[in-house]
């Protein structure tokens, strides 16, 4: 039948035995969710259209991630509405600060997503979950709106690309070098429109926390959503979170793809991105010297216990240099317990790394971590747009955990072999 | 029929400058207009006037799904958005909140900043009134057509739209 795995999920659910690239479908959704910075938007446009009933409260996930704990008074009156509608809604899955974690770790982690699903959220990095083998996409405030009044979304059939990889990482690489590679090969509208299908032997040496970091970043491709089929690690990621059975989807053999895209992961090397686009991808190696003031660990990208995991390995015995503030999110309350129980909390906390609660803050330039005029940050996050952060004329390096726990250190980009203990 | 002049942006134009993060903590939509494209032009919003249209180059409204930024465009004034293409979700979010916007690489590499530019969204046809030239833009499909004509996506299926599609 010659459909990818995104379009046989889409024809799946629009009740269609077959959808084409280009077809406009109408999709039933199994998961709708917002923040508190985009579900107020989505609260006043299904309030003023008169709706009065969400389609399932199971379905709908509200998360206050953004600007909390509340940065500000305005912060606060948009928390306090999507509370009162969640509420009134009797949402089941409201998460509110305590409980909550930034939503595409959080909804993961909390067997909320699962293979072959239709998911939207009102943010672009709801992507995240193709890596469970989902169709998960970003969309605005009305969607979200529309999605939690009907439980349904229209959507074009995308287009897609093949990403065949081949090999294994060497150590040192992480999910965010391929990403950040993918990025820099096709350019930040190199996807745009389509789907990226990520294939080939190679998949099965990505830990499922690399494969999210993947996903996470499908938009800064511009994808419509990016996705992995489901494998032994799927399951076994799924397997003590996921009570409820669940169809697994593929590609058909003869699937038709707009292009084909071929990386042997053995070739990829710690990349950062520099100013001011994702696909700005340089070898770290090639940007070593640029003096930095900042550093955040953390964010929907890299957040995972693995990423904490892996600055804790750098870190460890070192300081962080004088001139860097170096700030540290566990993206869940999960990874941030997870953290004090593995020794990585003293090992941040000995290394003069400040531990925050989970927030998006500093990366959109909210809270936590403000860049002023000129300042450099290397982040694990994951745009570096003009003023993303802070001040217009701050600077932002996108990186993975190791590259910008070695350039905290450093106090300038590096990346510290831990097989040597010297700079490299 | 829109007609307005024209403001010249470059490709790549993300959501993170059109309205920054640091005005997100409002839903106003007056307020979020008096920082439109702050952070990649600071004058916009002084220059700005009703009906005016905004032209720019490849994957304009890339980035962030935040609905304030074709919010923000929409309440400042700007009648349409004309781009070789855009960032789907802002895409999206520009017809499901009524900003008019059209894709044309030959319209969007060729109009100068103050030219005047007149849009027929039913044919496509983009007229540079100042050049004296016309371009051929992409008309939208029928089924997002009666989304717009409805005004927007939560009007339209309040009226039991989608079995169109």
């Amino acid at each position: 039948m010659n459909m990818t795995m995104t379009q046989k999920i889409l024809a799946k659910s629009g009740n269609l035995p077959y959808v084409k690239p280009g077809q406009l479908i109408m999709a039933e959704l199994d998961m709708v969710l917002a923040n508190d910075i985009t579900a107020p938007v989505a609260i006043d446009e299904f309030e003023s259209h008169g709706f009065t009933d969400i389609y399932n409260k199971e379905k709908v996930a509200l998360i206050m991630d953004h600007f909390t704990p509340n940065k500000d008074i305005k912060a606060a009156q948009q928390c306090k509405k999507c509370r009162v509608f969640a509420k009134r809604m009797d949402i089941t899955n409201f998460y509110d600060v305590g409980d909550m974690g930034i939503e595409h770790a959080l909804l993961p982690e909390r067997g909320l997503v699962k293979p072959s699903e239709v998911i939207i959220g009102a943010d672009s990095h709801t992507c995240t979950y193709g890596a469970l083998g989902a169709f998960s996409t970003g969309v605005g405030s009305t969607d979200m709106a529309a999605g939690m009044a009907t439980g349904k979304a229209w959507f074009k059939v995308p287009e897609a690309i093949k990403v065949e990889l081949t090999g294994s990482l060497n150590k040192g690489v992480v999910g965010k070098d391929v990403i950040l590679t993918l990025i820099g090969m096709i350019g930040v509208d190199g996807a745009l429109y389509k789907s990226l299908e990520f294939q080939g032997e190679g998949i099965k040496s990505l830990t499922m926390d690399d494969r999210l970091t993947i996903c996470n970043m499908a938009i800064e491709a511009g994808a419509k959503n990016g996705i992995f089929p489901v494998d032994e690690v799927t399951v076994a990621y799924l397997n003590d979170k996921v009570k409820e059975p669940y169809e697994v989807m593929e590609a058909d053999s003869d699937a038709v793809y707009s292009d084909t895209v071929k990386i042997d992961l053995g070739d990829i090397v710690p990349v950062v991105a520099l100013p001011h686009l994702p696909s700005n991808t340089k070898p770290v190696k090639d940007a070593k010297g640029i003096k930095i003031d900042q550093v955040v660990i953390g964010s929907c990208t890299n957040g995972r216990l693995s990423d904490m995991e892996q600055a804790a390995s750098v870190l460890k015995g070192r300081k962080v240099h004088p001139d860097v503030r170096c700030i540290v999110i566990p993206a869940t309350q999960k990874v941030f317990k997870e953290c004090i129980e593995k020794g990585y909390m003293n090992i941040f906390l000995d290394a003069g790394c400040v531990v925050s609660t989970p927030t998006c803050g500093p990366c959109l330039g909210g809270h936590m971590g403000v860049l002023a005029h000129g300042e450099r940050c290397v982040a694990t996050t994951n745009r570096n747009f003009v003023g993303r952060m802070g001040h217009h004329t701050s600077e932002i390096y996108l990186s993975g955990p190791l590259a910008a726990a070695s350039s905290a250190v450093l106090g300038e980009i590096g990346f510290i072999d831990e097989r040597s203990k010297d700079n490299d | 029929m829109i007609k307005g002049r024209a403001h010249v942006f470059p490709d790549n134009v993300d959501t993170d400058v059109i309205i920054p993060a640091r005005y997100l903590n409002t839903q106003d939509k007056k307020e979020l207009a008096s920082h439109v494209m702050e952070d990649i032009d600071k004058d916009f919003v002084n220059k700005v006037k009703k009906g005016d249209v905004i032209s720019a180059g490849w994957n304009f409204g890339c980035g962030s799904s935040r609905e304030h930024a074709p919010i923000a465009i929409k309440e400042a004034g700007v009648s349409a958005v004309i781009a070789k293409t855009f960032a789907r979700i802002f895409y999206r979010n520009a017809i499901n909140i009524g900003l008019a916007i059209i894709e044309s690489e030959e319209a969007a590499s060729d109009i100068e900043e103050g030219d005047e530019i007149e849009i027929n969204f039913d044919s496509g046809e983009i007229v540079n009134v100042t050049k004296d030239k016309v371009y051929r833009g992409e008309p939208f499909p029928e089924f997002i057509k009666a989304i717009i004509e409805k005004g927007g996506l939560l009007n339209y299926l309040k009226e039991g739209g989608s079995d169109g599609i």
